[in-house]
């Protein structure tokens, strides 16, 4: 029974992990409708930029700020170069087109910051921490907090403030926040630069946990399964997503893999989604149109 | 005499997609504190005209072409829509478009957002607007996608008061609403005319009742002005009712 429990629990904590990679794509697709696949690259690009920045002698806070104002900059740059001038054009235009960037920002961090594999130390120790009897990873849970303050930072942002206002506007209706006087490229520099930075949140982790390298822009092809089991457009659903995904993939490779020769872990989630798909295909909390009563 | 243009239109063609030509030089002109219809059967060109105004034609790959928009004496015809809005130039679209994941409260403050008011004035216009709206405020913490038709265009136009506009362009406020809620409509709306100087460019199937309440009125036809005048002259021309505004109107 703690075993069962050890393993659904790491399971769980590290799920938070794939929702905030989620997340960031979550943001974006709901305020302009682009799945952007460059999510992964602005992560590995602003991981880099971090570590870079860290191994120039620049302390943790200073850096975290600067790579913050990189992000922004980054942010309206997109905006400006790519967005903008495709805004008419239809989704696989814009798709295509984030994934022209995702190779540009990858070339870009490679060419800038190198390729070789670096650490990243966020001094979190990762010794196992016992809670009562049940076994987890110190590492796990401060990224399953840190996944739970950003989610809160993101609910207070959309809900209480003006921009939120106006963000959730535009996700709602883009025509209509035009009529009223929002300016879409403004609010599209927003998204981007909050996305850029929930992906800044989830490559430091991912960073911290496996180096900052290459491969760090493939954790999007772990955001996937969760968009499609949580929906394309719930912050709520990218956490359950992940947490879902992550459960069942510890609990799957713990029970199932040793009767199948075990390896389940990289396939076992895109399983799960194909079963979604069919059962649900808008994902758990994807967005259903207000049907008037 | 009537008070000088706030809003003039001249000669514009409207084309969407690069081929479809939706408004072959339409002008028109609206007085400063006056309402004034467009008038004009299905696609007769009545909301191509107001996107073309405040800009939304570029939403939906329309543009003008060809003529231009004066707003206040100042050629706005490329102008952006945010600039227009808080410059007192404010549509709202035909079918309400209201956020409907949005509380009723919550899309009338997205409709003071361009303005950059600050936190009391935007209270202030709130109050405003709920004194004009009544059943708006009712209905404040509502979703507005779970409000009643009639109360969504309500919020429509609150919404885009909220901006404290000097001109509206109002698009279709009447469309598949019971008769009872457009008069109710209709009434608030020349009330906003009279009270608040606000002038509205009204676009509308229905012909009698958008008659009633303007000054002025222009009938579309095809994408073009095919005739214009004032609402009482217009009303009293049988032959336009049968040959332009087609049934359903009452003599
Ligand atoms: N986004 C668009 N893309 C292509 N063609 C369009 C678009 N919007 C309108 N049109 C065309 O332009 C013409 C005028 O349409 P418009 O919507 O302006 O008419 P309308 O008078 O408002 O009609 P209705 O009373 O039905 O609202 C129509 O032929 C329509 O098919
Ligand atoms: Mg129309």
């Amino acid at each position: 029974m703690i075993f069962f429990l050890e393993t659904l629990i790491g399971g769980l904590l590290a799920g938070t992990m794939y929702s905030l990679v989620a997340i960031g794509f979550v943001l974006i697709f709901k305020a302009s409708g682009v799945f952007n696949f460059a999510q992964g690259a602005m992560l590995l690009f602003s991981a880099l930029t971090f570590v870079s920045l860290q191994e120039h002698g620049i302390p943790f806070l200073q850096s975290l700020l600067l790579t913050v104002v990189v992000i922004v900059i980054g942010a309206v740059a997109i905006e400006r170069a790519v967005l903008r001038p495709l805004m008419n054009r239809s989704q696989i235009t814009l798709f295509m087109a984030t994934l022209g960037l995702s190779f540009i920002l990858e070339g870009l961090a490679q060419g800038l910051m190198g390729a070789e594999v670096r650490a990243l130390d966020l001094g979190i120790e990762d010794t196992p921490l016992m809670l009562g009897e049940v076994m987890v990873s110190q590492f796990d849970l401060v990224a399953a907090s840190t996944a739970a303050v950003l989610v809160t930072v993101l609910a207070l942002l959309f809900n209480k403030t003006h921009i939120g206002i106006s963000l959730r506007a535009v996700a709602d209706d883009t025509r209509a926040a035009l009529s009223i006087g929002i300016n879409l490229n403004r609010i599209w520099q927003i998204v981007w630069a909050v996305a850029g930075c929930a992906g800044l949140v989830a490559g430091l982790l991912w960073g911290a946990r496996q180096g900052v390298q290459f491969s760090l822009s493939l954790v999007v092809l772990k955001a996937l399964p969760v968009l499609i089991i949580g929906g394309f457009t719930s912050i709520g659903g990218a956490i359950v997503g992940g947490l879902i995904v992550g459960a069942a993939e510890n609990l799957a490779e713990v029970y199932v893999g040793p009767s199948i020769g075990g390896g389940i872990t990289p396939w076992f989630a895109y399983f799960l989604a194909l079963v979604f798909l069919h059962v649900r295909p808008a994902g758990l909390f994807g967005e259903r149109a207000i049907e008037r009563v | 005499m009537t008070p000088p243009p706030i809003l003039q239109v001249d000669n514009i063609e409207v084309v969407y997609e690069q081929v479809i030509l939706a408004v072959h030089g339409v002008s028109l002109s609206l007085a400063e504190g006056q309402i004034v219809a467009l008038l004009g059967a299905n696609g007769a060109g009545k909301s191509s005209t107001l996107k073309a105004i405040s800009a939304l034609v570029g939403a939906e790959r329309g543009e003008v072409v060809a003529g231009r928009v004066l707003y206040r004496d100042e050629d706005v015809t490329r102008t952006a829509p945010d600039v227009l809005v808080r410059g007192g130039l404010v549509q709202v679209l035909e079918g309400r478009h209201c956020f409907g994941h949005l509380s009723v409260e919550e899309n009338l403050l997205a409709g003071a957002l361009a303005g950059r008011a600050s936190r009391a004035a935007v209270q202030g216009e709130l109050e405003r607007i709920y004194r004009y709206f009544p059943r708006l405020k009712e209905r404040r913490r509502s979703l507005a996608g779970y409000t009643s038709g009639g109360e969504q265009q309500m919020l429509a136009i609150g919404r885009a008061l909220m901006a404290q506009p000097r001109v509206v362009l109002l698009d279709e406020p009447s469309m598949g609403l019971a008769p009872l809620i457009v008069d109710e409509i209709f009434d608030i709306v020349a009330r906003l005319n009279v009270e608040q100087g606000v002038s509205f460019l009204l676009a509308e199937q229905n012909a009698s009742v958008a008659l009633r309440h303007a000054n002025h009125a222009y009938i579309l036809e095809s994408g073009r002005v095919v005739a214009h005048g004032t609402a009482e002259a217009l009303s009293a021309r049988s032959d336009i009712h049968e040959l332009y505004l087609g049934a359903g109107v009452a003599a």
